[in-house]
């Protein structure tokens, strides 16, 4: 659990969806999302856990945290 | 009792299904006790597989359609149609023409479209092999590059055929090679995700090759704009890059009724991944690339997937409990490396596929199956 409580303003749900689904479902919300929103991604995939960060880096974004949920993770980001 | 059966699509899923159900519903179709009918918007069937080659002159549009009538069982129904709404309380098809169309059950297996406007300055500036239209187009254009740069773009995912821009990259490279013009072009090839492949058998089997033949590789690149003037693609990550000659794979979308119906998230009709059934709408099954099943949008899904669905109906229709279940069985191609060498991909849900090695032997598999293709359709392969 996480010790934050975050209010995403959009959240991303690809629980069940394997790889890149989680990732491209992420990308595809990010590039309609405002500057600064606050974004939950949802997934059951592990490789999400890899795939998400590197992304999240590599366009700028900021990661604010991993939080396993149990049976899910949730990767909360923020636009840049 | 009578069962009306709509099939919604006459590509390869509806063409399949419709005459897979002919053979084993014969008899309640000669008595009247079941009907099949199809709608198709247009009036042929593109096989769209061969759209590849018609790129590098190596087919040509007449081999790639057939009408969808001369596809279908005399027993099957067919209808130049096109289905708008889906209505399943009440189980009734609207069509555009106005007219309503009642069914006991429906397939829906409308496949999917090129989004075009999806990526803004694309349509202006970039070309495509995932149709007749552009393959023509991009013809004209592969038989007058001389030298610049060629970017191979997968702008989104999931698209039709997953390994097909591998293959126009290992076709492209073939066709300047041979040409004697491969120092004078640059092949990039782009991917959204951090490899060049979602299945890491086949991307690391591909990535050596793409190396081996100077075919540069781009990967988390995701483009959001096509500046068409000058030329650069601007993407999601802040990057941009340069062609002379773009070859995109387009962001694909479902058709309007999953949408207008709410039969899913977003494009594809939410269905279960072993019954075909779409789960928020009863008696309607999706088969092909209008479903979302955890596996490739191919025509061997969608082939593999008719079997299961005209097993299903035809029990139903007995009053049987149905029992025929998919289990993500996809089969693709990957040709096209030095020109004439192929390898393939065989799995199930959740498997990661093993590759033999590339061979002339499989390529000469996969241009036999696309020449018997037309009998695949009909049911009789
Ligand atoms: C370049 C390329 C290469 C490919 N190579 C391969 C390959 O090597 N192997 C492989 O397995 N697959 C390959 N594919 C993928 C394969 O062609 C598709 O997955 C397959 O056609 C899907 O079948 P379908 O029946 O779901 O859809 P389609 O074959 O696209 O048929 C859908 C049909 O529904 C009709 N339709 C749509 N909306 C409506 C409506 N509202 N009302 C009525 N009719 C409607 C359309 O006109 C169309 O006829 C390739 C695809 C492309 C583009």
């Amino acid at each position: 659990m996480s010790q934050v409580n975050y209010d995403p303003d959009v959240i991303v749900d690809s629980r069940d969806a394997t790889c890149p689904g989680p990732l491209m479902d992420l990308i595809g919300k990010v590039k309609s999302a405002e500057s600064g929103a606050l974004l939950e991604l949802r997934t059951t995939d592990e490789g999400s856990k890899n795939d998400v960060p590197d992304w999240i880096d590599k366009a700028g974004h900021e990661l604010l945290e991993t939080v396993d949920q149990g049976d899910y993770w949730s990767i909360y980001v923020e636009k840049s | 009792m009578s069962t009306k059966i709509c099939v919604v699509g006459g590509g390869s899923g509806g063409t399949i299904v419709a005459n897979r159900l002919a053979e084993k519903l014969r008899p309640e179709l000669e008595s009247g006790e079941a009907e099949i009918i199809v709608l198709n918007d247009k009036p042929e069937q593109i096989y769209k597989p061969a759209t590849l080659y018609m790129a590098f002159g190596r087919s040509e549009l007449s081999e790639v359609k057939r009408p969808v009538e001369d596809l279908l069982d005399p027993g099957v129904d067919f209808r130049q149609k096109k289905a708008v709404s889906i209505d399943p309380e009440s189980k009734q098809l609207g069509l555009e023409s106005g007219e309503t169309c009642n069914y006991d059950c429906a397939v829906l297996t409308t496949g999917s479209k090129l989004d075009m406007a999806g990526i803004p300055g694309l349509k202006e500036a970039g070309h495509h092999f995932y149709g007749p239209d552009g393959s023509e187009e991009l013809r004209e254009e592969l038989a007058n590059f001389e030298s610049g740069h060629l970017v191979v773009s997968v702008m989104g995912v999931p698209h039709m055929c997953p390994v097909a821009p591998m293959e126009f990259s290992f076709l492209a490279d073939d066709w300047f090679r041979t040409r004697g013009l491969r120092d004078e072009v640059e092949i990039t090839y782009t991917y959204p995700v951090n490899d060049i492949f979602g299945l890491d058998t086949v991307a690391n089997w591909a990535r050596p090759l793409m190396e081996e033949r100077d075919i540069n590789i781009e990967t988390f690149f995701n483009p959001e704009e096509v500046d068409s003037s000058e030329k650069v693609i601007h993407t999601v990550e802040g990057t941009e890059m340069e062609f002379d000659l773009l070859v995109a794979i387009p962001p694909h979308k479902g058709a309007e009724l999953v949408k207008s119906a709410d039969l899913g998230e977003g494009e594809w009709i939410e269905t279960d991944k072993h019954t075909l059934e779409a789960t928020r709408a009863k008696d309607v099954y999706a088969i092909g690339d209008a479903a979302d099943v955890p596996t490739s949008k191919a025509g061997s899904v969608a082939h593999y997937e008719s079997g299961v669905v005209a097993d299903r109906i035809a029990s139903q229709a007995r009053g049987r409990t149905p029992s025929a279940r998919y289990d993500g069985k996809t089969v693709c191609f990957i040709d096209g490396v030095d020109g004439n060498k192929a390898t393939f991909l065989q799995f199930k849900y959740g498997e990661e596929p093993d590759l033999p090695e590339e061979s002339k032997l499989i390529h000469w598999a996969k241009h036999s199956y696309n020449e018997a293709y037309w009998l695949t359709a009909k049911g009789l392969l």
